[in-house]
């Protein structure tokens, strides 16, 4: 099965320019054939141009003193602003806050590489194994819904339900207990995190597993079991090794996005834990860059993130292919 | 898809207390999504004696008090940002679903010039995100703030979107176009005519997906809409149940008895899930389709 960013990744490759055999029509001729084809695209080229490939070259303000006051417009400050080479970098990494920011990042992953990662795989496989397919069918429609809310709407089911003033604590009140704080409370925020993008993505991420469960061969199953492997032996021997692929492919995407958690569940919930828990990078890029207007700064900030995480993909991608995996793209 | 209908008959009888488990874990996942929906709505729907009663949601729902909704329409801050998000989430739809299927076309014909080098540069940006404080300068820098353009423009074509609607295109006979174009129809008019004809249903998928993603915008309205009287509907949210403001609205006068500010927040609530809810049946018939359209081919 040739995973999803796998085609992506290899698109190019699959659109050859001449196929063999086939006539190529000589370059002169293929303006006029193709200038419609051209304009079609122009839109897109042009959305992509002004806002992906103008932010992302943008990131060479990280080497400015970059002051947005100098000029009438952001171009013109650009032009005028004074490059500083890694002076941006420096300040960044004698700050404690950025370090604050990293160490948060790297153990809210790691937490939920352990504590998330694993549940849609269970779940897919506890879904697969229903016999009636009204039934899945009805709670895989139930538990994809989530995936459709936007974070606001997440944080605030999860402030209504088990907030201060929420109906779990309403509950416990009534029953004479004092609640405890859940939402504010800074030490668990990691779970509360995790418990929050668990409820919103399980269902959604076993879509590829349930895919991938569909592809395996049953005839295996049946002469397991008749070779006598019970139902443990067959899901360690048939089951995993038939979802490995997905496993390691979502794996390696996942920590080439290692540095980035959540974003808009750590900006809304930051004012109820308190900085200390919930700072993550994206937020420091925010309240350290843009919030004061010290944007190469954040640039910087953000320029460090994007080259790690790309080592990151990198190095996972380099790992599959020596477990013997396709990894994103083939060797 | 080959999904088991009936249980093989080599396979072991399942183990009561497995049963039990999975049926637990279902269940409460299941609880998990349905039973705060339920009792948001409900609550948003509540007299204030029964809020009152409750404690401050209600579960059991006695009789039905349209007032909360009355009060939100009366006007106000949520009627305005219901409106902008609407506004937003219709233009905004248009506009990506034009510009990602003109360009997922202009890329999917074989052999057509520059392709190579074209599509390239449309994946590129998939493996690299916009870093956040030049696109922030860059829409700033465009004068698009406090504009509904800020929200709309920077997300108006996704490549991942892009990738599916292209590879769908590449899975209608190219000799049929081929031959259209031969007969002289321009490629606009092999798209109109042929191609998006065949494709409603991907085209219907990608649009509700660029729908909800315009509808449930909010870090950008954060980032660049200082207005408050621009705020979409998730911003609205934000500072109403999050951030603790009251929900005033002008349609509340003197005299008049106000509904209670619970039902008004859970009413809010309501009416942000409320569209997502809607269009959701039309998606769920097709999503999976779509994100695994990249997925099994091959």
């Amino acid at each position: 099965m040739k995973t999803l960013e796998a085609t992506v990744a290899s698109g190019a490759r699959r659109t050859p320019a001449r196929g063999p055999g086939r006539p190529h029509t000589p370059l002169p001729v293929r303006p006029g054939r193709d200038w419609q084809l051209l304009v079609m695209v122009a839109p897109g080229f042009l959305i992509l141009f002004v806002f992906s490939y103008v932010p992302i070259l943008g990131n060479v303000i990280a080497f400015q003193d970059y002051n947005p006051y100098v000029g009438d417009n952001p171009l013109d400050a650009f032009l005028q602003s004074e490059w500083i080479g890694f002076g941006q970098f420096q300040l960044l990494f004698e700050d404690p806050a950025f370090w604050h920011a990293l160490r948060n990042t790297i153990a809210i992953t790691a937490f939920q590489l352990v504590f998330f990662f694993p549940l849609p795989i269970l779940l897919a496989i506890m879904l697969h194994s229903l016999l009636s397919s009204k039934l899945r069918g009805f709670i895989q429609t139930v538990v994809y819904l989530p995936h459709f809310f936007s974070w606001v709407l997440v944080v605030t089911f999860f402030v209504q339900m088990l907030g201060g003033a929420g109906l779990l604590a309403q509950t416990m009140r009534e029953a004479g207990i004092q609640p405890w704080s859940i939402m504010t409370n800074p030490d668990t925020f990691i779970i509360l995190v995790t418990a929050e993008a668990v409820w919103k993505d399980i269902g959604w991420g076993t879509i590829v597993f349930l895919a991938a469960l569909s592809t395996i061969d049953q005839n295996l199953y049946e002469a397991a079991a008749a070779d006598g492997a019970g139902r443990w032996r067959r899901m360690w021997h048939i089951t995993l090794p038939g979802l490995r692929p997905v496993i390691v492919l979502l794996l390696i995407l996942r920590l080439g996005d290692a540095l980035s958690v959540g974003f808009e569940q750590f900006m809304l919930q930051r004012e109820a834990v308190g900085r200390e828990a919930s700072e993550v990078l994206d937020t420091f890029v925010y309240y350290f860059s843009i919030a004061t207007g010290n944007y190469g700064y954040g640039a910087a900030a953000g320029l460090f993130k994007a080259a790690i995480g790309l080592c990151l993909i990198l190095a996972a991608n380099k790992v599959a292919h020596r477990l013997g995996e396709q990894g994103i793209y083939a060797k | 898809m080959s999904v088991k209908t009936s249980r093989p008959v080599w396979e072991e009888k399942p183990t009561p207390i497995g049963q039990a488990l999975k049926a637990t874990v279902l269940t409460l996942l299941v609880l998990g999504v349905l039973f705060p929906m339920w009792v948001i709505l409900v609550t948003s729907l509540s007299s204030r004696e029964t809020i009152t009663d409750a404690g401050g949601f209600v579960i059991i729902p006695k009789g039905i008090d349209t007032s909360a909704y009355e009060t939100i329409f009366a006007g106000g801050a949520v009627t305005r940002a219901l409106w902008i998000s609407t506004l937003v989430t219709v233009i905004g739809t248009a506009l990506a679903l034009t510009v990602t299927v003109l360009a997922a076309y202009g890329l999917s014909r074989p052999r057509s010039l520059g392709s190579r080098w074209l599509l390239a540069y449309f994946l590129l940006p998939f493996l690299v995100y916009p870093p956040l404080v030049p696109k922030y300068l860059v829409v700033t820098g465009l004068g698009l703030k406090d504009t509904i353009w800020a929200l709309i423009l920077p997300s108006a074509i996704s490549v991942f979107n892009l990738v599916v609607v292209r590879g769908f295109f590449q899975g209608i006979p190219q000799e049929l176009l081929d031959s259209a174009r031969i007969d002289g129809a321009s490629d606009f008019r092999v798209l109109g005519r042929i191609v998006l004809p065949l494709s409603k249903a991907v085209v219907a998928v990608i649009g509700l997906f660029y729908a909800v993603g315009y509808w449930n915008v909010w870090f950008d309205a954060l980032l660049f809409i200082d207005r408050n009287d621009m705020y979409p509907i998730q911003r609205v949210l934000q500072s109403y149940l999050l951030a603790g403001q009251a929900p005033h609205t002008s349609g509340a006068t003197v005299g008049v008895t106000m509904p209670p500010s619970e039902a008004i927040k859970m009413a809010v609530v309501v009416l942000t899930v409320a569209p997502i809810v809607a269009v959701y049946p039309f998606i769920q018939r097709h999503f999976i389709k779509g994100v695994l359209i990249g997925a099994v081919k091959g």
